[in-house]
């Protein structure tokens, strides 16, 4: 969609160097004083890589195919996950399933706060105050700029993650799917469908 | 601490004054739902946040309101919700 | 009601810009340094980095990109807790800048 504004923000070279360097300072220091080591530091960058939006097309995937499955998903989260060998290290997960009644958004309007554990690091576009601010007051003017519309007789439940629980998206199957091998269907579960603000892809999208 | 507030329950979100660290966002202060479920009990962040144990641990719940119940304008359908975790010490029973 | 300057739901009217990047070295290392302090290290909470966030000035807040907020809160809190002196990170700091610049 069109806009009038510049994409992304002016970056004063200068201050960004301030606190790289700052950065690098923090991280210098803690090593010397044998808090941390390099390594556990580059262990935790890979750690945070191995995760990302697979993780969770896995897990709506199986809850498509196998409904026992799915009925565990909805009850704990985490269990499920960890079910399926993705590790949510204290992660207290809930799992919104969107129907025909009901369509689900998850934001975090105080901070960022989002299923890492599972998804990876979020968007940009999640951490900051457009989106913060405005899903839980427009939701459905927020999904139409993500090109989403919902009908007026399907309700939008924002789901805001104040506290200590985290929360992923049960997409709805898309229709044209049936006897479709679960390989098929995770890559039809986009990262913005397990948030909210998308569908899962439909079949002709992908292929 | 034990939980106080079944789910159904009608709850108000506290509109005190605050200052510091808090969860319970400005937007849903004052405002009216329903206990949707009880997630357990946590540590407070409005103490851990400067170096406190955060004990007791808070009884915490996700709530939920009417989008039409927390703004004068909202635009959509009247069924739709914002569901919120809050922490027992922000909510009063109402009737 | 005065509220923090990140108690924003409702605050906004501006369209969504849904451009990405992908994530810095230097944004990854803060991000590992914070998951390392608040986790195995237990030296610094989630909670507490929050609230160095929300004790930023506004135009700080408003201005500063994701990680730069978040290197500015720890280093803050760790100060704060005498875990690293004022004078060692900014002497620190001097050092590093003075360094050729890494390709």
């Amino acid at each position: 969609m069109p806009h009038d504004h510049p994409h992304g923000p002016v970056v004063d070279p200068q201050r960004l160097a301030h606190y790289q360097d700052m950065a690098t300072a923090v991280r210098e220091l803690l090593v010397d004083k044998g808090i941390l080591t390099k390594s556990q530091i580059e262990t935790k960058i890979k750690e945070m890589e191995d995760r990302g939006p697979a993780l969770g097309a896995r897990m709506v995937a199986r809850a498509w195919i196998d409904s026992d499955y799915k009925a565990r998903l909805l009850t704990d989260g985490s269990a499920a996950a960890e079910e399926l060998g993705i590790p949510v290290d204290g992660t207290k997960l809930i799992v919104l399933e969107n129907t025909e009644e009901v369509h689900n958004l998850v934001v975090c309007t105080l901070c960022s706060c989002y299923p890492r554990n599972i998804l990876g690091l979020p968007p940009d576009w999640y951490k900051k105050r457009p989106y913060r601010a405005r899903a839980v007051k427009e939701p459905r003017a927020i999904l139409k700029e993500f090109d989403t519309i919902i009908p007026n007789s399907t309700s939008v439940r924002v789901h805001d993650s104040t506290a200590d629980m985290r929360y992923l998206v049960l997409p709805l199957r898309p229709e044209g799917t049936d006897g479709w091998a679960e390989e098929d269907l995770t890559k039809l579960v986009c990262r913005d469908s397990m948030i909210g603000v998308r569908t899962a892809k439909e079949p002709r999208e992908h292929f | 601490m034990k939980p106080l507030y079944p789910i159904g329950a009608r709850v108000t979100v506290s509109d005190r004054e605050t200052t510091g660290h808090m969860r319970t966002p400005t937007y849903i202060r004052g405002k009216t739902g329903m206990i949707e479920r009880r997630c357990g009990s946590f540590r407070n962040p409005e103490t851990l946040a400067y170096g406190g144990n955060g004990m007791p641990e808070q009884p915490l719940y996700r709530v939920r309101f009417l989008q039409h119940d927390i703004w004068t304008n909202y635009l959509g359908p009247p069924q739709d919700t914002v569901d919120i975790e809050i922490y027992q010490h922000w909510l009063e029973r109402t009737v | 009601m005065t509220r923090g300057i990140h108690d924003i739901g409702g605050l906004s009217e501006d369209p969504i810009d849904p451009s990405e990047h992908d994530y810095a070295l230097w944004e990854k290392q803060i991000d590992a340094l914070m998951v390392l302090l608040s986790g195995e290290k237990k030296l610094l909470r989630v909670d507490e980095l929050r609230r160095g966030i929300e004790s930023l000035d506004i135009d700080a807040y408003n201005e500063l990109s994701y990680y730069e907020r978040w290197i500015a809160s720890i280093s803050k809190i760790l100060v704060e807790k005498e875990i690293l002196s004022a004078k060692e990170l900014s002497d620190r700091m001097a050092e590093i800048s003075t360094r050729p610049s890494n390709s």
